[in-house]
């Protein structure tokens, strides 16, 4: 019994004690030196654990009573996740030694975290739920204050964790509230107890507050407050980090609850989610023009593109759950690609993160600068690229559950928020002489990333790399 | 009346009182104390439900060492909370108003409060009847929430890692204990024996 358990959670199994073991090498040999091969090993293992999940197939199944969910989706938001943070990681490998950032705590509080990913999308009762949010938040947390002597940063940490503590205390709130109905916290329990369709006062109650405090967590109008000067505030590789494996696990803890516990009363959340969503769109699109540091135009381009992504879990179907799988992964990886520019943006050997030092980088960078041109085209959502295909396929989703409004008020926000990213377009081409451009930086890997999604932005639309196959059998396995 | 539900309004009312006067009173050393208060009487709610074993841990979990440790911190940091009131009193209208709306649209959820027809079958941690309470916790951590048991673990891994990122720190210009500097420090090297004649002096 707990054997077959216990096989159902081998990869969460393995990534933590290879934590734990490396917590204990590195704290007796007593050296922050290890930190770099630490970085390797451990993104080495989550691409390891992700071939692994992402071939190991076959039925659904559940284990610990129905606490925790193995089926399709939940392997096709690991392997998501597993592997932006490997990426992440060889990424920022290098700004963090440079920084005097790069301790050997680093490697192991990002494992953890995603070992609280994992749990996330594959949970199956709210105590579940809640303890793989906490356990990926706590270490969250940490690392955005990992840079002690800055303000900034201190600040980043502290706001990051007041503000996750409060919207912990919402989502219990609505757990207990939804627990005082159903009399359960399995998510099959509450699904069965909404059988007649007809959600009571205090469920409804409980669902809203469970809503409220995933929005925190994906950072959605109206509870986007934070992400600006956590992303602002944390030091780059760990902004990038915010910005990829956490949505995509936040976003598929979203979908998890909504159909497996709340699929019975789906017309309810589903007003809710659309308002959220055209609130974010609105937002990020707008408050994104006035930013001149480009994290804080990421972490409104994050909201924003929540925003989309809201609009598949809004239409309530299966194809919208598709569409959104297939969303994020492509905001992963544009993410991902973007950071790495961002990343290897320096100016004097120090890096950057001024807009406007971007001016006339076309002509220092040619190479770079065309592909941050096609990210960035692909980010608004311009047509030839990848990044479009993603929005049109939560579009169609939405017209098809006959929710045109939000399809037209989505393209209104993306015709806004095209605006700044083609902006940083006009900058690098158009720009003027200053004397604060960039100058140099960037390592052969964030090149490599930056030039492979650029490259997968323009292949990607000849047949998304097959992940919409995936995607559709993941949402298929989601919503029955 | 009978002594338990004299009981209970006495507990809920003295946590609720408790829990106010947390936030309003003016000394913070206060505050903890009405905390304590209302961390008591909820132990003491606890009691009234059955769950003695749970009481316990509230009062020497909470009251014992969380509280202390508030009122520790609450003693060592200076911290101006006139001021901080000042900022709250600003904001106070607003939140007034909200809490209301809240408490009013709270009043209808739960005052209409159906329970779902098969929630009381469907509780999972029902106690067995002939186990002591603290038994049946331990039957029900140790085996049905094993896996939520294990993660509370992690989590507190992550935690205690992340205290000591955020705080230890190596700096070079501060004095640190060396033991070991210490323990083999030669009496014979570090020391000389002077014979001081009585009344001359060195």
């Amino acid at each position: 019994m707990i054997q077959t358990d216990l096989i159902i959670i081998l990869p969460e199994i393995i990534i933590s004690v290879c934590a734990m073991l490396a917590l204990v090498v590195s704290v007796y040999s007593g050296k922050d030196a290890l930190a770099s091969r630490l970085v390797l090993l451990t993104s080495a293992l989550f691409v390891v654990m992700a071939l692994w999940i992402g071939n190991s197939g076959g039925e659904s199944q559940s284990a610990f009573g129905g606490m925790f969910q193995d089926d399709a989706y939940a392997r096709f938001c690991k392997v998501v996740i597993l592997l932006s943070a490997a990426a992440v990681l060889v990424m920022g490998r290098d700004y963090m030694l440079r920084t005097g950032l790069l301790r050997f705590e680093y490697p192991l509080l990002i494992a953890f975290s995603v070992v609280g990913m994992m749990v996330m999308v594959s949970a199956g009762d709210l105590m579940a739920l809640y303890m793989g949010l906490e356990l990926q938040s706590l270490a969250l947390y940490v690392v955005a204050a990992l840079r002690r002597d800055s303000v900034k940063s201190t600040e980043a940490g502290l706001k990051y964790f007041v503000l996750g503590a409060l919207s912990s205390g919402l989502l219990l709130y609505g757990a207990s509230l939804t627990y005082g109905y159903a009399g359960t916290t399995g998510f099959n329990g509450i699904i069965e107890s909404t059988s007649g369709g007809q959600a009571s006062m205090g469920l409804l109650f409980g669902l809203v507050f469970v809503i409220a405090g995933l929005a925190f967590k994906v950072s959605v109008v109206p509870f986007h407050m934070w992400t600006p000067d956590v992303y602002e505030g944390a030091p780059t590789p760990i902004t990038a980090f915010f910005a990829t494996a956490p949505k995509m696990a936040a976003m598929g803890l979203f979908a998890r609850v909504l159909y497996d516990a709340f699929g019975g009363v789906i017309g309810d959340w589903q007003q809710i989610l659309a308002l959220l969503s055209v609130l974010s769109m609105f937002l990020g699109a707008v408050a994104a023009i006035g930013q001149s540091d480009i994290k804080r135009l990421m972490a409104y381009s994050s909201i924003a593109h929540m925003g989309y992504a809201l609009i598949g879990l809004a239409a309530g179907t299966a194809q919208g759950v598709q569409a959104m799988l297939v969303y994020m992964a492509v905001y992963v990886t544009m993410n991902l690609g973007t950071f790495a520019f961002i990343l290897s943006m320096e100016k004097d050997g120090r890096p950057v993160t001024k807009i406007a030092s971007l001016n006339l980088y076309a002509n220092r960078a040619p190479t770079k600068a065309i592909a941050m041109l096609v990210l960035l085209f692909s980010l608004a959502g311009v047509p030839p690229f990848l990044g479009f295909f993603a929005k049109f396929g939560v579009w169609s989703a939405a017209i098809d559950a006959g929710m045109i409004w939000l399809v037209f008020a989505s393209a209104i926000a993306s015709a806004i928020g095209a605006y700044y990213y083609l902006r940083i377009v006009y900058l690098m081409y158009f720009g003027e002489e200053v004397d604060e451009a960039l100058n140099g930086g960037g390592s052969p890997v964030l090149w490599g990333v930056l030039m492979a999604a650029a490259a997968i932005m323009v292949f990607g639309i000849v047949n998304l790399f097959g992940i919409n196959g995936s995607a559709a059998s993941a949402a298929a396995a989601l919503v029955n | 009346m009978s002594v338990t539900v004299f009981a209970f309004y006495l507990f809920a009312v003295s946590a609720l009182a408790g829990g106010l006067f947390t936030v309003i009173s003016r000394n913070p050393v206060h505050s903890v104390l009405w905390l304590i208060l209302s961390f008591l009487s909820s132990a003491g709610l606890f009691v009234l439900l059955g769950a003695e074993f749970v009481a316990m841990l509230l009062i020497i979990v909470y009251v014992g060492a969380v509280a202390v440790l508030f009122l520790f911190v609450v003693m060592m940091l200076d911290v101006d909370f006139s001021e901080l009131r000042a900022e709250m009193a600003k904001y106070l209208p607003l939140a007034l108003l909200i809490g209301v709306v809240l408490l009013m649209q709270f009043s209808v959820a739960i005052g209409v409060w159906v329970f779902s027809d098969q929630a009381l079958s469907a509780r999972a941690a029902v106690p067995p009847a002939a186990t002591h309470n603290t038994a049946a916790l331990g039957l029900l951590i140790y085996d049905q929430y094993f896996l939520l048991f294990q993660l509370a673990g992690l989590i507190l891994l992550v935690a205690m890692i992340g205290a000591i990122v955020l705080t230890l720190r190596h700096r070079v210009d501060v004095k640190r204990q060396d033991v070991h500097a210490q323990m083999w420090r030669d009496p014979a090297v570090a020391m000389e024996l002077k014979d001081v004649k009585p009344g001359e002096g060195l």
